[in-house]
């Protein structure tokens, strides 16, 4: 399908989702259900690729079906689209990896409020065509997993001196392990040195 | 168990549901509201409450559909949509009663009420409830504390805050760069409590 009119083009929509309108760092929100798993970059990358697959796939069901959703009960029917996809996500990774879905426990569940997701089809899926809303809802999500992922990476390396259960040669023998850093104030201040950064990157007002 | 020792379960999980494992400084949930309300006291207070008695009702019901609903027809994979149904329900049914009996509550808490609908630690409370296998009488504990921790989090936050008005903070730490930072030092004053209490 062709963007045309006043449907905002791929281009645009990759961008924003990416950058410009960074679900974390622009808007601030769905850091909840997956700050906390940040700590493992294992558990981030399963945790991120769920949340970018819901959002994709929700936002598409929620554009197909923006004609015939009657507009008082809209927010009702995205989150049992939304709640959907967790499911099916929940009961693949207890089927296919039950050790992966001990570790993310509750966290699986809670993508169903993560705040990303719903500002995503109340924001663009509800007024948009189909393959627009599935890409953007893709690239929000990626926009999203890569910041995660920076801040798995970082906080894994400092606190263990790990990547992905690699250890890193010079972090073994020269660095004591740093566990604050694996640990939930960690987290906030990976999370707080990640916002400071892209934001001095390009600054812009907001308020928040 | 006897009811004693469900009672002292109870009363333990409700003081680490506070202190030790606070829902929201050691699983960040509910990090949304918590950055974007916590800039005056009276809101913060306001919104805690709010999350206090809709997380310890919630809580409970939850307990009640999932184990007796739920568990006995082998349909547990369907708590997610029955959760988020239930609480949104409860929500909306509690606003509507407050409306109708207590103006002046609603005004003070009502505006806080639909935003709780997505606080993910409601929900996250419920699933945690299902996880650790809690028995009702743990839960009602459990509900409550993880409500109040909740809202000790937001106040101090919100009081904090408050006196870091004057104060000059680099450019792109402003607002929720500061916050972060604020709740990463909070949440390493209460990792202090470990030990406390088992």
């Amino acid at each position: 399908m062709t963007p045309q009119g006043d449907s905002p083009t791929t281009r645009k929509i990759v961008l924003d989702g990416l950058w410009h309108n960074n679900p974390i760092f622009r808007q601030i929100l769905g850091i909840c259900s997956t700050l906390a798993v940040t700590n493992l970059v294992l558990n981030t990358v399963v945790m991120c690729t769920s949340l970018t697959l819901v959002t994709a796939l929700s936002c598409l069901t929620v554009s197909l079906l923006r004609h015939w959703t009657p507009r008082n009960i809209r927010m009702m029917v995205q989150t049992l689209i939304i709640a959907f996809y967790v499911i099916i996500v929940d009961l693949f990774l207890k089927a296919y990896w039950p050790e992966m879905s001990r570790n993310l426990g509750p966290f699986v569940g809670l993508i169903i409020t993560n705040c990303i997701i719903m500002g995503r089809c109340e924001g663009f899926a509800g007024s948009n065509k189909p393959i627009p809303s599935l890409i953007d809802g893709f690239f929000n999500g990626l926009g999203y997993s890569f910041i995660l992922l920076g801040i798995a990476c970082s906080r894994e390396l400092l606190g263990m001196g790990t990547v992905l259960g690699f250890s890193i040669p010079w972090f073994t023998e020269h660095w004591d392990k740093w566990v604050i850093m694996v640990m939930p104030p960690g987290a906030f201040f990976t999370l707080a040195v990640m916002i400071w950064i892209c934001r001095s990157i390009k600054p812009k007002e907001e308020k928040a | 168990m006897s009811i004693n020792q469900e009672l002292w379960t109870a009363l333990v999980v409700c003081f680490s549901a506070v202190f030790t494992q606070n829902i929201l400084l050691t699983t960040f949930l509910g990090m949304c509201p918590f950055t974007s309300v916590s800039r005056e006291v009276k809101t913060a207070i306001g919104l805690g409450a709010a999350v206090v008695f809709v997380m310890t009702c919630t809580t409970i019901l939850n307990w009640m559909a999932y184990h007796w609903i739920l568990a006995p027809l082998g349909l547990e994979f369907y708590r997610f949509i029955l959760f988020i149904i239930i609480i949104a329900a409860f929500v909306q049914f509690v606003e509507m009663v407050i409306d109708r009996y207590s103006p002046k509550l609603y005004q003070n808490l009502g505006i806080f009420l639909p935003l709780i609908t997505v606080n993910c630690a409601i929900l996250g409370a419920s699933l945690f409830m299902v996880i650790r296998d809690y028995t009702l009488i743990v839960t009602v504990g459990w509900g409550f504390g993880a409500g109040l921790g909740w809202l000790l989090a937001i106040l101090a936050m919100a009081g904090i805050r408050q006196k870091l008005n004057p104060a000059r903070i680099p450019a792109g730490l402003q607002g929720p760069g500061i916050t972060l930072i604020i709740a990463g030092l909070m949440a390493l004053a209460f990792i202090g409590f470990t030990g406390v209490l088992g």
